[in-house]
């Protein structure tokens, strides 16, 4: 996890004497280890997996691909995982833009301005939101927001609409990347909230209090201490919820009106997909070369992913002597 | 220490409840039960052994009533029916994994081929389930909705953007249309509905629709939903909103009735059915091949050529005598007039008429 860097090591002072060691701390130190490296081998094992089996969607080559597998509709293995690319990362991205800012007002709402009781009452209700399954909240997002919703995107088509993201007409109905885009933010809302939460909850009394001694009031306390010492770490949670949205399956492929297009119309219908709700829908009835294809499509997921975590620790050890992440 | 000992005794016997209801008869030896005690219906059957299929969607609930019908004369075979799709059940049958496929399409030539090599000798297309597609859409106020297959195709093509359009209006005299805007919905998975759509349109229509008939639909940019529930589904969302979709899933939406000659015609099983019959069987095949070239420009009176059949693919000859017998039995029973009323009922089909009812029963007899 991107939150938990393991506390500074002390230097042991040198020719010390091994400690006594009973048949307890050997058991509990090899199971410990083998922990680690079983997770090791399981992570190893995916990665794998997906390139044995999507290695023959590489090395195949356009035409006998595209005779193979008519859903490919003449596109090479490239311009066919591209749009889904772009698809994935816009709606991640919608979600995030969405989701951060209301997350990160929840948690120092919690943190900061609450009373203790309603506090963790509403930190409880916002962790309950992370339980509910992703297939409850497709459902939710074409059964009860879509009708809802529309009023609102036709709105924004006919004021907004010379900018191109808002390009109308707003499709009726919303099955748009946008719609989807909520459902996720929703989705993503409790992980960065609860890890927000604990950041700005360590932030040093003394830095608090000495802001508040020095005149400032509660938001201008909060803007000179809280939030520059939470900075990393709001940036770690929003990248645990970006991994969320980027991987998210069922909500996407219960909402969305899939398209392969490298558009930004996120009001019209049709035009983009999401890797994940790819691979949920076409898996069931896909053969031989098909198959291939779209484990590699998982592959191309899993590299974007295992990127976007890299990235969040970076940032993380950055500014690791000044974040909350101590 | 009384709670404790009535908390440990009330552990122990929801335990044993959980642990009892594990022992209750599963369905298939109730049915047996039931079969038991109603006595007089259920002939004595000595058909043994297992039998499996896979293949289309459009079939599952058909095949569901008919195994499950099947099952209760003949309770010692084991049937089932995996609904991949077409394709994935074409594939399965000539690789020998399953003994029948069911499929929206009939066999190419190259699978003509291979399935001979397989069985050692031809394989049939017997066309068993007929449905009606209806075009199903969403509008408050109106009630009849007619239309031409070309504006049909017009608005599927996306060439009508709303609902007053004058080709529509020439349509439905004397009735009002809303003004909003028209959205087409598809399939966006690969189906047999949509390949028989699409062949429609471009046998009625070929001036406006200039795609290809395919499984896929051929536009982009345009909404979707996957599967006959999602489509409807999608339809009932929004007002003006307009899909092709199976007609026994139409519910309560409404139902376009489809220009065929100079009537306007509504889908219902008889006019499906009429179609079949005028249609002719496809060139060039051995004789109980019953692959049919369906005539979708009919002219006929009460005729619906917006229908889609789906074919039982099986071997004439099956290596193993068991299994021979087991498709012979279950693929004449769904052919029969009791399996094709119990398909009625329970998925919308329209019953195959008695001439082609006795074509088969002659494709049946030629299995071994």
């Amino acid at each position: 996890m991107t939150t938990t860097d393991e506390p500074k090591v002390q230097k042991s002072p040198p020719a010390r004497p091994r400690p006594p060691q009973r048949p307890g701390d050997r058991v509990f130190a090899a199971s410990a280890k083998y922990a680690g490296v079983l997770i090791l081998v399981v992570l190893a094992a995916v990665a794998a997996f997906l390139l044995i089996e999507g290695w023959p969607a590489v090395a195949t080559s356009t035409d006998t691909l595209t005779k193979s597998i008519n859903w490919l509709e003449g596109h090479s293995l490239i311009g066919y995982v591209g749009p889904l690319v772009f698809g994935t990362i816009l709606a991640a991205l919608i979600a995030l833009v969405i989701a951060t800012p209301i997350a990160i007002g929840v948690a120092l709402f919690i943190s900061h301005y609450a009373p203790r009781r309603i506090a963790s009452g509403l930190g409880y209700i916002i962790d309950l939101l992370a339980a509910i399954p992703s297939v409850v909240y497709g459902l939710w997002g074409a059964l009860w927001l879509m009708p809802k919703v529309h009023p609102f995107f036709e709105w924004m088509s006919t004021y907004f609409g010379w900018i191109p993201l808002f390009e109308g007409p707003a499709a009726n109905p919303p099955r748009t990347i946008l719609t989807a885009g909520i459902v996720l933010a929703v989705m993503i809302l409790p992980i960065i909230t609860a890890v927000s939460r604990e950041i700005f909850l360590q932030t040093p009394t003394l830095h608090e209090e000495a802001a508040l001694a020095l005149g400032a009031t509660r938001w201008e306390m909060i803007r000179m201490s809280v939030l520059p010492f939470a900075r990393s770490g709001i940036i770690s949670a929003t990248m645990l919820g970006l991994g969320r949205a980027l991987g998210e399956t069922m909500a996407v492929a219960m909402v969305l009106s899939p398209g392969l297009m490298y558009s930004i119309f996120i009001l019209q219908a049709g035009q983009q997909q999401n890797i994940a709700a790819n691979i949920a829908l076409k898996f069931p009835e896909a053969s031989g070369k098909g198959v291939n294809v779209l484990i590699f499509t998982g592959l191309v997921l899993f590299v974007i992913t295992l990127l976007v975590n890299m990235f969040a620790r970076w940032i993380v050890s950055r500014r690791a002597e000044f974040s909350g992440a101590n | 220490m009384k709670r404790i000992r009535y908390g440990r005794i009330a552990a122990i016997v929801t335990a044993g409840a959980l642990a009892l209801t594990a022992c209750g008869n599963d369905p298939a030896s109730d049915s047996g039960n039931n079969n038991g005690g109603g006595g007089e219906t259920a002939a004595e059957s000595d058909l043994t052994g297992t039998l499996a299929g896979s293949g289309a969607t459009s079939q599952e609930s058909a095949q569901n009533a008919w195994i499950a019908k099947f099952g209760e004369a003949n309770p010692d075979v084991d049937l089932s029916y995996d609904p991949v799709g077409s394709g994935g059940g074409r594939k399965a049958f000539l690789e020998g994994g399953v003994q029948f496929a069911g499929s929206d399409a009939a066999l190419t030539e190259e699978e003509r081929a291979t399935a001979k090599e397989k069985c050692g000798a031809d394989a049939y297309d017997l066309p068993l389930y007929i449905s009606p597609i209806a075009v199903v859409y969403n509008l408050k106020d109106v009630k009849n909705l007619q239309l031409a297959p070309a504006t049909i195709a017009k608005i599927f093509d996306g060439k009508i953007a709303t609902w007053n359009d004058p080709a529509i209006a020439a349509d439905n005299p004397g009735v009002t249309l809303p003004t909003g805007a028209i959205t087409p919905i598809n399939r966006s998975d690969e189906s047999g509905t949509t390949k028989n759509f699409t062949d429609y349109l471009s046998k009625t229509a070929p001036a406006d629709w200039t795609y290809k008939p395919d499984g896929n639909w051929p536009r982009q940019g345009t909404q979707s939903a996957n599967g006959t529930s999602g489509v409807i589904q999608a339809v009932q969302a929004a007002e003006g909103t307009i899909a092709y979709a199976d007609h026994s899933q139409a519910g309560s939406l409404g139902v376009a009735k489809i220009k065929v000659g100079d009537a306007y015609v509504e889908p219902t099983a008889e006019g499906a059915a009429k179609v079949v019959e005028e249609s002719p069987k496809v060139e060039g095949l051995p004789e109980h091949d019953l692959a049919i070239d369906l005539k979708r420009d009919t002219t006929t009176a009460g005729a619906y050529p917006l229908l889609l059949v789906s074919y039982i693919v099986v071997c004439s000859k099956y290596s193993d005598a068991e299994k021979g017998k087991l498709v012979k039995a279950y693929v004449s029973y769904i052919a029969s007039e009791d399996g094709q009323k119990v398909a009625a009922e329970e998925a919308g089909s329209a019953p195959i008429s008695d001439a082609l009812r006795s074509d088969v029963d002659a494709a049946v007899k030629a299995i071994s």
